[in-house]
């Protein structure tokens, strides 16, 4: 008992002193030493950054840190390497379609069929036509789920039975979106686990009649990644990318504590950028990715005196 | 790039083993890769701190530094230490004095709580029970709807109030289910971000006004670092009686189950371990420990087997698992059987001591096809000798099956990496083969 009350009160402490120590790290004055090293690495690592890229980015800020001298200016430094790391990963605009179309694939309950939704009211409010295809015919009630948020936003379902086969759904949408001349059509799929050779390849398959239907389709495959998981982020990333062409990736849930820094992770190992995020259950709460701001929610804002 | 503790413990106990004695900067080195294990597993940081000064301790009391084989003792130490913290297994449910029981279920977004309700419900009506499912998530899109097809889908009733307003739709429903004698009541709620104030005190009021006998706080098994911040704000809010640890069929190694318990001090009561809704386990914090070690779940592979095989074809695999020696002809068979308890990399990445070494070995389930071809294709001296296989031998065979030579040869690499499993199991010692075979 008397462990885990102890626990619980350096946890506390932990979390309030979190921003803290952001600002007493980031204090004005403050040497690039090993202990100033040791707690940029915490936090970090409590980012769920993850080991490899915080190993990476505390090397950059040690190297810098001999180049410069003790009194480098850590925060902005170490502000600058992770947008570094999120630039890197940036891809050239895929080629446009027409349609234009948008696979969203990942594990489950990461938040695919809210950010459909999401993403189609983006595409809309650009004066874009947009077109939605049901192709979760698992889920219970996951057709009913993405026909709500079509009709929020005006925007078309085309969608199959319940325990259909999701391929034959997206290549009907994919008719239905050139019939009309729809500027984009997003794919909603099952969520499904990584390590399942069978749900996999069911992915597979869509990407691939897709593409037999149109060439270059699906222009891009967007993995959605749950803000709060940690270093699982990694398998995912890569299991999706390999069955699926992962191009990109929507972060959501970042209005909760979790800061999604296995993202970093993602961009950093893998070169694959992050295009979009999700904060709230809104059509609205959705913005494509801005690296600076990310760093910003990584590491807390700059702190006023040590940006003079 | 991630190696998992147990490739890194070898690596460490070699290291150990290498300078003949061991030095209490040995052990500092050691625990440094414990540490990276535990961080690579998702245990919160300062909860793997705490822990890893509690194993030093452990470790540089005991005889460690005397034993001849530190590595085992060692790996001992931190094994049980995490057993002891995960908790107790098999925690019971708690029932009210008066029925109906009320079982409320919360959690973050997506965490898998209306899956998981009707696995539960699933799980008292196979006892015999008469529970009531609640739809009292009246915010996500067709989350009613999803309730009411899965409880449809196992025959037990679900509640859809009127009202607007789940505190109403929670206590309406046990008013239902208290005038036809439905008990337990399981509610589900909507997912919320435990910073969400407004939410959180929705919460309240649904215990409040329902008096639940069992709150089971629901995470996601892949969760990170932020676990415990979620976990801690629910347990203030609700004190919840219990956690459920979900989509743990992943290859997540599940820290956060530790993360959890060290700063709620609840018990997990259950494991979600699929999308159908009789994916549902107990605890087993043993296993657990051994999936955040990266030790793998040699456990639930012989229960799936059992569940799968029939029995005298499980006793055979026991035995042929237990003995490593297997022939091709075994491997053909046994291929098949594994097969139908689920993929093979999944079940490869059960086996202790695998995690890593299958990592990188892709196993194509559309290759069992050409496996029972090359086999079938093979003579029955050649089946029991896969020794003997030389290159005109392999060529008359992937002709014979209409393959080429490369499958043959990669057709061979994997029965000689299950070969090497299998001694590995051995290796793993007595009191682990006992462990798992002995019941
Ligand atoms: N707070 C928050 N919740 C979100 C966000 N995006 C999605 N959600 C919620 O997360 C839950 C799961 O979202 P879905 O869109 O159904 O997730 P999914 O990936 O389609 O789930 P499956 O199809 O079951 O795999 C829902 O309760 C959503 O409202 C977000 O950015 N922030
Ligand atoms: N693989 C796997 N999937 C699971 C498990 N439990 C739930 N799921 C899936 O996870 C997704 C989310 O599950 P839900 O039960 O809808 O989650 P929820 O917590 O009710 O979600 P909200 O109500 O939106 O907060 C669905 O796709 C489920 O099928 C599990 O143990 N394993
Ligand atoms: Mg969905
Ligand atoms: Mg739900």
């Amino acid at each position: 008992m008397g462990l885990f009350n102890k626990l619980k009160q350096a946890l506390t402490k932990t979390r309030e002193a979190i921003s803290d120590k952001l600002a007493a790290v980031f204090k004005p004055g403050r040497k690039l030493d090993k202990s100033l090293l040791q707690e940029l690495e915490d936090i970090l690592l409590s980012a769920d950054v993850g080991l490899e890229t915080t190993d990476h980015l505390i090397a950059k800020l040690q190297e810098a840190g001999r180049k410069v001298g003790p009194d480098a200016d850590a925060d902005a430094l170490l502000r600058e390497q992770v947008v570094a790391l999120l630039r890197e990963a940036e891809a050239t605009p895929p080629p446009q379609g027409a349609p234009h179309v948008v696979l969203v694939v990942g594990v489950n309950g990461t938040g695919k069929t809210t950010s459909v939704g999401k993403l189609g009211k983006y595409y809309a409010n650009q004066g874009k036509s947009v077109m939605f295809a049901a192709a979760d015919t698992f889920r219970a009630a996951a057709i009913e789920q993405l026909k709500i948020w079509g009709e929020r936003s005006g925007i078309q379902v085309v969608a199959g039975l319940p325990n259909g086969d999701s391929a034959a759904v997206a290549v009907d949408a994919l008719q239905a979106a050139a019939n009309r001349n729809t500027d984009f059509l997003i794919v909603d799929t099952a969520g499904r686990l990584h390590n399942k050779a069978n749900l996999m390849q069911e992915l597979e398959k869509v990407s691939r009649v897709l593409k037999k239907r149109q060439e270059g389709a699906p222009h891009e495959v967007l993995l959605v990644l749950d803000a709060t998981t940690g270093q699982n982020g990694l398998n995912q990333a890569r299991e999706f990318t390999r069955t699926a062409g992962v191009t990109g990736l929507i972060l959501t849930k970042i209005d909760g504590t979790a800061k999604g820094g296995v993202a970093l992770a993602i961009a950093h190992t893998m070169k694959l950028p992050i295009r979009y995020v999700g904060y709230g259950e809104s059509l609205d709460d959705f913005d494509p990715f801005d690296a600076e701001k990310f760093a910003e929610s990584l590491l807390g804002e700059r702190a006023e005196a040590s940006a003079n | 790039m991630f190696d998992d503790l147990t490739s890194k413990l070898d690596r460490v106990f070699r290291n150990l083993r290498g300078v003949g004695k061991i030095s209490e900067s040995n052990i500092r080195d050691a625990m440094a890769d414990v540490r990276r294990a535990l961080l690579e597993a998702d245990v919160n940081l300062q909860v793997s701190r705490d822990f890893l000064a509690r194993v030093e301790e452990k470790a540089l009391g005991q005889e460690v530094m005397k034993s001849l084989q530190p590595a085992q003792l060692f790996v001992k130490i931190v094994h049980d230490e995490l057993v002891a913290l995960l908790g107790e297994k098999e925690a019971r449910m708690g029932t009210a004095k008066k029925p109906p029981t009320v079982i409320m279920v919360v959690g973050l977004q997506g965490s898998g709580k209306t899956t998981f309700c009707a696995k539960l419900a699933r799980h008292f009506k196979a006892k015999g029970r008469r529970p009531l499912l609640i739809a009292a998530d009246l915010q996500r899109p067709a989350a009613q709807d999803q309730l009411q097809v899965l409880g449809e889908s196992i025959g037990v009733n679900v509640f859809r109030g009127e009202s607007k307003n789940p505190v109403e739709v929670c206590e309406a429903g046990l008013r239902h289910a208290r005038k036809i004698s439905l008990d337990p009541v399981i509610l589900d709620t909507a997912g919320r971000l435990h910073v969400d104030d407004e939410l959180m005190n929705e919460l309240d009021r649904v215990r409040k006004g329902t008096e639940p006998a069992e709150i089971l706080f629901v995470a996601d098994g892949m969760t990170g670092q932020d676990a415990v911040n979620s976990a801690k704000a629910f347990f203030e809010r609700l004190s919840f009686s219990g956690v459920v640890l979900t989509k743990m069929d992943g290859d997540t190694r599940g820290g956060a189950a530790l993360s959890i318990r060290a700063v709620t001090d609840v018990p997990i009561k259950f494991m979600s371990v699929g999308e159908k809704l009789d994916q549902l386990e107990p605890f087993h914090p043993d296993r657990v420990a051994g999936r955040i070690l990266g030790r793998g779940d040699i456990v639930t592979l012989v229960e799936r087997a059992q569940a799968t095989l029939d029995e005298t074809k499980a006793a055979e695999l026991e035995a042929k698992l237990r003995k490593a020696d297997f022939n091709l002809q075994d491997f053909l068979d046994q291929l098949k059987q594994l097969k139908k308890m689920g993929s093979l990399t999944d079940l490869l990445g059960m086996i202790p001591g695998m995690g890593a070494r299958m990592k990188n070995v892709q196993v194509d389930e559309r290759a069992l096809k050409h496996t029972e071809a090359l086999i079938l294709s093979m003579t029955p001296f050649e089946r029991e000798r896969p020794q003997v296989l030389n290159a005109s031998r392999r060529k008359r065979i992937a002709a014979g099956a209409g393959l080429s030579v490369q499958h043959v040869n990669r057709m061979i690499q994997q029965y000689d990496q299950m070969v090497t499993m299998m001694k590995q199991l051995r290796k793993a010692g007595p009191g682990q083969v006992k462990r798992v075979f002995g019941r």
